[in-house]
């Protein structure tokens, strides 16, 4: 192994500015002469908006003007867009309501933005905020999921009658319901998909700065993908052209995918930047990032699964209701479609799939990608019904998905609903999971748990997922308005030291390091004089972001892919240097050596010679800086089983998670800790959902849970240590050989812990999240 | 955050004074309600009137049977107290799980129970303990001291400036977290003394109060298994997203077995 390369657990290289509180963030970006911005946000759910009075907001100490909608119309700016088009059953692409970045005459949520004051200090812009006079006249609201395209709902947009945003079906209906005609048995299932709010530990900011000179924008986001968001605010929301707006990622603290999308604020501020000849900063406090990050999840569903004799699964259906609040956020209507419904086979061979997705409109706050994004979803709701079929069936939880996996002898696998898995082996990590959790010695630990009071459960999932998004073909044809590749530029200078350019963005994820042992590994640098520069338009060449575990399945190649090419050219002219045939030039550990000899130079050298190339060979372009793309053939397709063990003290309803295991198939691993970091944190975020989140409103559209008064995240002492494993199969597709990690946690997680609950009460299902009452009460029923 | 003028004062006549002086006046012990409350704009005080550089109000003093802390003394100086461990352990245990490390290094024992969050961990042990409050004009029952939801005997400018302890035989307080916020869904602090048992209840309705009906069984059988015959009424109960009113009426009589199991 090259130390410090591929397979070695590097300690984290942007760790040090992190723990000795240099990290810089875009709230700790300063510029001269910067001002500040307060948004006006309605306090209703759903109303018009009569009038808005600005004559005291704009006379209050230190403010320097006061926007409404009118302003940013004047100027053409806007509205906000969603990138990604589903056909609903009529013919039609879904339904598309305007949505301002101010409002125009009605907000639709609590949170929407209303107005924007800019003032020297954010005291004043706050106090002025307050002296905005605005006249609403009051609607009646509609925020419950499930009932939302009923009759007589209020109704929130013109263009979406019955608040419905698209009903989009896929599969055979006809030969599903066939099949379920001719079961033997048929499960059946209703579940809820709790709505979460995304919660990154730094809030959302934007700073605008506008140089007269060169009308050059300088945004600087909380954004996990800048040149996204570059290519958003220039080609569909007018902010500038694209060459003269430069979008800054600077070290961004979380994103699990709320960071993605293009905000009102983020455009706001990046106008008025220009229009009051000022920098402008705008930082979200905390409760504004309760009110208008985008939400994640927020489902409704039936799933049945129709079953032979032997407990075989011959075709699911699978009808869905999912909320995407008031207005379109900007990959919105992708994540309750393809990202959901094309992972519902999930690790097994079930030849028949029929969905059903209907997406409505609520007055809630947009909801979008969270961390895993329609695959949680789509995760949960099968490994509940799996479980439930197996009790139905009387089979254990283990047994009925053995019987069902995908084999190993059946890979790459054509599932009915698009995807084809390349590689996987289902059972491997079925059995070392098993193992891992004991699952053999649960029986005498719940035994010995019963004689202390305390019901004790066990439960599987076995997930798939589809990530490394996205091949650019296959979501082009989906209706993705963007391509999916990724781009690297590799760097030397002359001095040999050398610089990474990616167009991924880590927001926690360790890309710094991660990104350097390929570099090492490839070139034979050391790993000390890699620099991984990333999050900065003006410096990174191009690149779509991170999100959907994507950076390395795709950012990764592309960065290996340059460094290829810098091995191409080294080749000539280390041959040239060392007198030889290009064709007897050998690369390995850093060196260029002619094959049977002791002739050989450094790669550092080679570097040297190509920026001083007093002897060079002709026509060979001087420099040692190479660009590549990737666009992936496939998505990648990570697996797995999760076994969660829980201790239910039904006096309180109180659930223990006392054992945890997790064993994984990520492909190749680059950086272990990193990895099993991910693993945790993911896991994390998925007992979170399972014990403790749940977004909720009133019916009158106010969110109750707007703070962590009400809210809970998980915390230390919620979650146990973790017994975390692999089960690697190489992905053809994927020339690293990796699968990607970041999210499978937080779609293992919840329908481990919920089948554990139900196992450990005896129940057919409890809903997420599992709250100490909840499970109370269900205790109290199978009592 | 509204603008507000603030006073650092140097005893107790002169916070009288101050707030005398002020126009809508506040006094702020550890801050750590009132801060929070002002930050969110739903607070808007003329005058701060900080109690934290009153030296005579910090501080705990052990006479005879009797716990005595000033009322700026903080939840972590509680918890750490070799002198409340040892008199009334459950007492340094109960402001040890008081929110999180911040909080108990600022917050106090007399800001606590000044401002009486229907929530809030000491209330229920003041009543369960029967304890004495000690203000700058006179000393007040810990049976008369809380009267409604964030109300309390105290005249608008009286300051607490002890509470008195007494030690029981035995005394434990149970608190069922609210996942979020760690405030007490239900806290029930029970103490047994030579002559009787008092429980004092916490988060279960709109202020802490004795649980008579617990306090009943407990008197004449001071055991878990005597909690069970009692009933709780459902009726003044709270109720909200995290707890039903029948929940909570549950887990009162829940936590009042556990703290009498750990009494003994």
């Amino acid at each position: 192994m090259v130390e410090n390369g591929i397979g070695a657990s590097v300690r984290r290289k942007e760790d040090n500015r992190f723990l000795i509180g240099k990290g810089n963030y875009t709230d700790d970006i300063n510029v001269a002469g910067q001002s500040y911005a307060c948004f006006v946000r309605s306090p209703h759910a759903h109303a018009t908006i009569n009038s808005i009075d600005t004559t005291a907001a704009s006379a209050s100490l230190g403010v320097i003007a006061v926007f409404t909608g009118d302003e940013l119309a004047a100027d053409g700016i806007g509205p906000l867009i969603c990138g990604v088009t589903v056909t609903s059953d009529d013919g039609e692409p879904h339904r598309a309501p305007l949505h301002p970045a101010l409002a125009q005459g009605k907000v639709n949520y609590v949170g929407d933005h209303v107005a924007v004051v800019i003032a020297e200090t954010y005291a004043q812009a706050r106090d002025a905020a307050e002296k905005v006079d605005v006249d609403y006249g009051l609607l009646a609201a509609v925020t419950d999921t499930g009932s939302a395209a009923d009759e007589g709902q209020p109704q929130i947009h013109e263009v979406a009658p019955n608040n419905m945003c698209f009903n989009w079906p896929f599969g055979d209906k006809d030969a599903v319901e066939t099949a379920f005609a001719a079961a033997h048995k048929i499960s059946r299932l209703e579940l809820v998909n709790n709505r979460m709010v995304t919660n990154p530990m730094e809030p959302r900011a934007a700073l605008g700065d506008y140089n007269e000179g060169t009308e050059e924008i300088t945004l600087y986001l909380t954004t996990q993908n800048p040149h996204v968001h570059r290519l958003v605010l220039s080609a569909f929301n007018q902010l500038a052209p694209e060459h003269k707006l430069r979008i800054v990622g600077p070290d961004v603290g979380g994103g699990f995918g709320a960071k993605i999308f293009v905000y009102a604020e983020e455009l706001v501020v990046g106008w008025a930047c220009r229009k009051v000849k000022r920098p402008v900063k705008w930082t979200s406090d905390r409760t504004e990032a309760f009110l208008s990050d985008a939400h994640g999840r927020d489902h409704v569903a039936t799933a049945e699964m129709a079953l032979d004799e032997n407990g075989k699964f011959l075709a699911m259906r699978v009808m869905t209701q999912a909320n995407l609040g008031a207005y379109l956020s900007t990959f919105s209507t992708m994540v309750p479609s393809y990202l959901y419904a094309f992972l519902l086979a999930g690790q097994y061979t079930t030849p028949l799939i029929y969905s059903e997705v209907k997406a409505v409109f609520t007055n809630t706050a947009p909801v979008d990608a969270c961390r895993g994004a329609g695959r949680p979803e789509a995760t949960y709701l099968l490994e509940r019904l799996v479980d439930v079929a197996a009790a139905d069936m009387g089979l254990d939880p283990g047994e009925i998905r053995r019987r069902n996996f995908i084999p190993l002898d059946a890979f790459p696998y054509q599932t009915p609903v698009v995807q084809c898995y390349d590689s996987g082996d289902y059972e491997t990590a079925l059995d070392k999971a098993l193992l891992l959790a004991n699952y053999a010695g649960f029986s005498a630990r719940a035994a010995e748990a019963k004689g202390r009071g305390k019901l004790r459960g066990i439960g599987l999932s076995s997930y798939v997922e589809a990530c490394g998004i996205a091949p650019s073909a296959a979501v082009g044809q989906l209706g993705a308005g963007v391509g999916l590749w990724e781009s690297a530029q590799v760097r030397f200078n002359p001095t040999g030291n050398v610089q990474v350019f990616t167009g991924t963005h880590s927001h926690g994820q360790g890309h710094e390091t991660t990104f350097a042992q390929l570099v090492t590994e490839q070139l034979g640098v050391p790993f000390e004089n890699i620099e991984v520069i990333h999050g900065d338009t003006a410096k990174t060449q191009f690149g779509m972001g991170t999100y959907g575990s994507r950076s390395l399945a795709v950012g990764g190649v592309a960065i290996a892919k340059a460094c290829e090419k810098l091995i191409a050219k080294g080749k000539k002219i280390a041959a040239h240097a060392l007198e030889a045939a290009e064709g007897d030039i050998e690369f390995g550990n850093g060196n260029f050596s002619v094959a049977g000899t002791d002739k050989a130079m450094n790669i550092a050298e080679v570097a040297f010679n190509a920026y001083v190339p007093h002897s060079y060979p002709e026509g060979l372009e001087p420099g040692f800086d190479e660009n590549a793309f990737f666009d992936p053939l496939n998505f990648s397709f990570p697996a797995g089983t999760h076994v969660c063990e829980v201790e239910v003290d039904p006096e309180t309803g109180v659930v223990e998670i006392v054992k945890y295991s997790a064993v994984d198939d990520f492909g190749k691993l680059v950086n272990p800790m990193i990895v099993e970091g991910q693993v945790h944190g993911g896991v994390v975020h998925g007992i979170g959902q399972a014990l403790l989140e749940g977004c909720r409103y009133d019916s009158e559209g106010q969110l109750i849970t707007a703070s962590y008064m009400d809210y809970a995240m998980p915390r230390a002492d919620n979650v146990p240590s973790f017994d975390v494993d692999y089960a690697p199969t190489n992905p053809p597709h994927n020339p690293l050989g990796v699968k990607g990690c970041g999210e499978a946690g937080a779609i293992a997680a919840p329908p481990a812990v919920i089948n554990a609950i139900v196992n450990a009460l005896g129940v057919k299902h409890i809903d997420m999240p599992a709250t100490p009452e909840n499970v109370w009460r269900a205790a109290q029923a199978a009592a | 955050m509204y603008e507000f003028s603030y006073h650092k004062v140097a005893s107790v006549a002169d916070a009288v004074a101050a707030m005398s002086a002020a126009d809508d006046g506040k006094y702020v012990a550890g801050g750590q309600t009132m801060l929070p409350t002002m930050k969110h704009r739903l607070a808007s005080p003329s005058d701060i009137i900080d109690l934290g550089g009153i030296a005579e109000l910090s501080g705990i003093t052990v006479a005879g049977d009797t716990l005595t802390i000033g009322a700026m003394t903080t939840h972590a100086a509680v918890a750490a107290s070799a002198e409340v461990q040892a008199m009334i352990p459950s007492l340094a245990q109960l402001a040890g799980n008081i929110g999180d490390p911040a909080v108990r290094n600022r917050g106090t024992i007399g800001g606590s129970i000044a401002n009486n969050d229907p929530a809030a961990d000491y209330p229920a042990a003041v009543i369960a303990l029967g304890a004495t409050v000690h203000t700058n004009k006179r000393e007040i029952a810990a049976d008369d001291f809380f009267t409604g939801m964030f109300e309390t005997a105290l005249a608008e400018d009286e300051i607490i400036t002890s509470i008195d302890f007494p030690k029981p035989l035995a005394a434990a307080y149970m608190k069922f977290e609210n996942p979020a916020s760690r405030y007490a869904i239900v806290g029930v602090c029970v103490a047994k003394t030579a002559s009787e048992v008092r429980v004092g209840v916490t988060g279960a309705t709109t202020c802490a109060h004795r649980g008579q009906r617990l306090e009943a069984v407990l008197n004449s059988d001071f055991s878990s298994a005597a909690c069970d015959a009692v009933e709780i009424p459902l009726e003044r109960m709270n109720s909200d997203i995290h707890a039903s009113a029948e929940y909570r009426a549950h887990l009162v009589k829940v936590m009042a077995k556990r703290a009498v199991d750990a009494c003994a």
